[in-house]
């Protein structure tokens, strides 16, 4: 009964990334390819890339590491960016989303980086203006380029600096334990990373209190588990996500701070004692003396800056997919 | 009003029992007379009266549904009740009963009766059910006497739950003095604030907070109780847009307790599951939501047993701006009326083989009788001559755009339909033309 094409399958750019669902492995080889050969290129030919394209960055929440790194992955292509944020905008007028992005597109806008605080938010922007949409992050659901660049991050340590520009398969990290400890259940960073790190033969343990992490988190997808006891998860693990812990929410769930930073916090004494190997990573900000100690943050172990790093490399992949000829191998519905 | 005779179609009219060929004479309003093919030549001819041809085609009692929002008073931008009734009659409905989610509130005579006044242009019979509590705020009752009298066909807070067990009490114990049902949207809203669909993996995978199905089958549950405890076997509760399998069971347990209990599936509920929220289509955001798989087949087949009474549209009219929002913003609901019979159709009878005896008690006789609608529903003679003629093979695409509601919110866009509407009369008048 349903026709052949309804707003079910509404054809979004090919260049868009909504969802880490929506890319093939083929399209994540074809991404950390880009990475790597766009942060090898001499800066003044890569200019030429996007040179004087418009990408338009549509940021409804703060944001340090994303805006900036979205920013300046553009500006090495050669693009021109703008930044709109809600707070200088109509937005404030109580402009809508659509309208916002129809007016960025009138203004000449080919591509629209967005970060907003309701999931789903992308679709609604693609819908309404065609344009390819980068999400930099929607509400509770996703943040592709955060888990593209942990990938990037992941597969530099664990397989080598080549690996990561390598083709990637459904084997690549066969073998290897990934832990998200936190927030999960308010993290887009975990639910990106849950959905794409299993793709490609990980498996990814959830931790942290019922509050933070409902059981049903181990039904988003295959190859996820949830271990409550983060010691036991961290001694699986070659590799652990901590993510960012908000006091206030804490409180209004009624989750005791010390005893979560007993159980849960990644400090010095836990990783010695169960994961003195693995890989330490956080998605920013980091609130230093909560989930993580600055031990744990600063030492050996830790690659959270080079997360950083990472994150302009496969930011530029996106927006040279996003803008580029060779952007349409995208597999959409 | 010119008599009208309805000539050589199939009559399927549950009430009567009657699944034949026959001709049908409407006069002054009412059914006059029903009989065999040809007899009533005669009677149509002194009576100079119009004569509708309906071979070929199926000829019952017109659709009643028993959950409509025609946002007036108070959002005339989403539908009015001239607009909101134009859409139900080309749906087939001759007689829909509107919710008190108006602005103000429908918690008096005054608007029960505004509502139902020639001014407001209904191309077919309104009803309206009144607010259980004064304003829907769940504190006060209001004044079902009166509300009865002034054509209120039971009470409800509908989308505002009445959650007190108390304030509920007093509302079952109230309705089932002056004889009216007492309807209930079942949410324990305790349990949904800030969720926007149906709890489980999907919802979890979309970040957005899911409404558990405990939320719905926990205040039936209360509410059945509450009636068990009244000890009075007139008291009658219904149960609104049902959607979950384990609130089904608790309305088939209450039943297999001697309780008058009744519920309504709405259309969506078992066409659709939460598959279709997957892209954040707005047009799948409603109250109660989407639900799993499990869930729509069981509605499937609560309908199929009969353990479900009505087929309900809840056809909740949105203006497009306030679709297209953020998922988590846009309010809920769909439209109904257009394609519930369509709908329908290629479900239950298309696929599911059930008989055109079934769907239109579905639609018509069985929702009548839940809300004591006399002489609707029927085409017995002396009931009103409400009647939906529809030719129930032809596959037809259902196009928002070319819908009489003022709204356009349907995941039904562009879906292939069974059985269309030829013409409705509303009380012997002919409401609709297609």
């Amino acid at each position: 009964m349903p026709p052949p094409s309804t707003s079910q399958n509404y054809s979004h750019h090919a260049g868009s990334v909504l969802s880490v669902v929506d890319l093939a492995l083929d399209d994540v080889s074809f991404i950390l390819k880009a990475a790597s050969q766009l942060e090898n290129e001499d800066p003044l030919k890569r200019m030429k890339h996007l040179f004087k394209r418009r990408v338009s960055l549509l940021f409804y929440e703060s944001s340090t590491r994303t805006r900036t790194s979205f920013e300046l992955a553009a500006k090495q292509l050669g693009a021109d960016t703008v930044l709109v944020s809600a707070l200088s905008s109509s937005i404030e007028k109580g402009e809508s989303l659509k309208d916002t992005g129809i007016t960025l597109r009138a203004l000449g806008t080919e591509c629209i980086i967005l970060r907003h605080p309701s999931s789903g938010a992308p679709y609604l922007l693609s819908r309404a203006t065609g344009l390819p949409i980068l999400n930099a992050g929607d509400g509770m659901h996703e943040h592709p380029s955060q888990a593209l660049l942990d990938l990037r991050t992941m597969l530099s340590h664990l397989r080598g600096a080549k690996a990561a520009s390598v083709s990637v398969s459904d084997t690549t990290l066969k073998g290897v334990t990934v832990t998200i400890c936190g927030d999960i259940f308010h993290s887009r960073v975990a639910r990106s990373n849950m959905l794409l790190l299993p793709r490609l033969g990980a498996h990814v343990l959830l931790s942290g209190p019922q509050a933070l992490l409902p059981e049903t988190a181990a039904s988003a997808g295959p190859g996820i588990a949830v271990e409550r006891d983060f010691d036991k998860a961290l001694k699986q693990s070659q590799v652990v996500v901590m993510l960012r812990i908000q006091a206030e929410r804490l409180a209004g769930l009624n989750v005791d701070l010390d005893e979560y930073k007993l159980r849960y916090q990644a400090n010095a004494e836990r990783i010695a004692a169960h994961a003195p190997d693995a890989l330490i990573l956080h998605p920013g900000p980091m609130i230093r003396g909560l989930e993580i100690t600055s031990a744990v943050a600063d030492g050996p172990q830790s690659a959270i800056a080079e997360q950083v790093r990472h994150g302009v490399a496969i930011r530029m992949a996106l927006l040279d997919r996003a803008l580029g000829a060779h952007g349409s191998k995208g597999k959409r519905k | 009003m010119k008599p009208i005779l309805i000539r050589g179609g199939r009559v399927v009219d549950p009430a009567s029992g009657v699944d034949a060929d026959r001709d049908l004479l409407l006069k002054d309003g009412r059914v006059s007379a029903i009989d065999a093919p040809g007899k009533l030549n005669a009677a149509a001819k002194q009576d100079a009266a119009e004569i509708l041809d309906a071979k070929g085609l199926v000829v019952a009692p017109g659709l009643v549904d028993i959950h409509v929002h025609l946002r007036e008073p108070g959002q005339g931008y989403k539908e009015t009740i001239a607009s909101g009734t134009a859409a139900a009659a080309a749906g087939g409905f001759t007689a829909v009963c509107a919710m008190p989610n108006t602005i103000p509130v429908n918690d008096s005579p005054d608007i029960t009766r505004w509502m139902q006044a020639p001014e407001r242009g209904a191309q077919i019979r309104v009803f309206p059910i009144a607010a259980a509590t004064r304003g829907s705020m769940g504190e006060a009752l209001t004044e079902y006497g009166a509300l009865k009298a002034a054509g209120a066909v039971g009470v409800t807070d509908d989308g505002k739950p009445i959650l007190g067990d108390s304030i509920m009490r007093q509302t079952l114990g109230a309705a089932v003095r002056v004889g009216l049902p007492v309807i209930q949207h079942a949410e324990d809203t305790r349990l949904t604030g800030g969720c926007s669909m149906n709890a489980g993996a999907l919802a979890f995978r979309l970040g957005l907070r899911g409404m558990p199905v405990e939320a719905e089958s926990g205040l039936v549950e209360r509410d059945i109780r509450l009636l068990a405890e009244l000890k009075d076997s007139r008291a009658h509760l219904h149960v609104a847009h049902l959607s979950t399998a384990k609130a089904l069971e608790a309305v088939r347990r209450a039943r297999r307790n001697g309780l008058h209990v009744t519920c309504e599936v709405a259309p969506h509920h078992f066409v659709l599951n939460e598959d279709a929220v997957a892209e954040y289509d707005t047009h799948a955001k409603m109250n109660p939501p989407l639900r799993a798989e499990a869930d729509r087949r069981a509605m499937l087949e609560g309908i199929i047993e009969g353990a479900v009474d009505s087929i309900a549209t809840d056809h909740a009219p949105h203006a497009a701006h306030e679709k297209e929002q953020e998922f988590e913003r846009s309010p809920n609901g769909i439209t109904g009326l257009e394609t519930a019979l369509g709908l329908t159709m290629a479900v239950l009878h298309g696929k599911h083989k059930l008989p055109l005896s079934r769907i239109i008690a579905l639609l018509s006789t069985q929702p009548a009788a839940v809300l004591n609608l006399k002489g609707r529903g029927s085409l017995a003679v002396g009931s009103f001559g409400d009647v939906v003629i529809f030719d129930p093979k032809n596959h037809w695409t259902f196009h928002a755009s070319a819908s009489k509601s003022k709204s356009k919110n349907t995941p039904f866009d562009g879906w292939s339909m069974l059985g269309s509407v030829v013409a409705t009369i509303s009380e012997g008048r002919i409401a609709y033309r297609a």
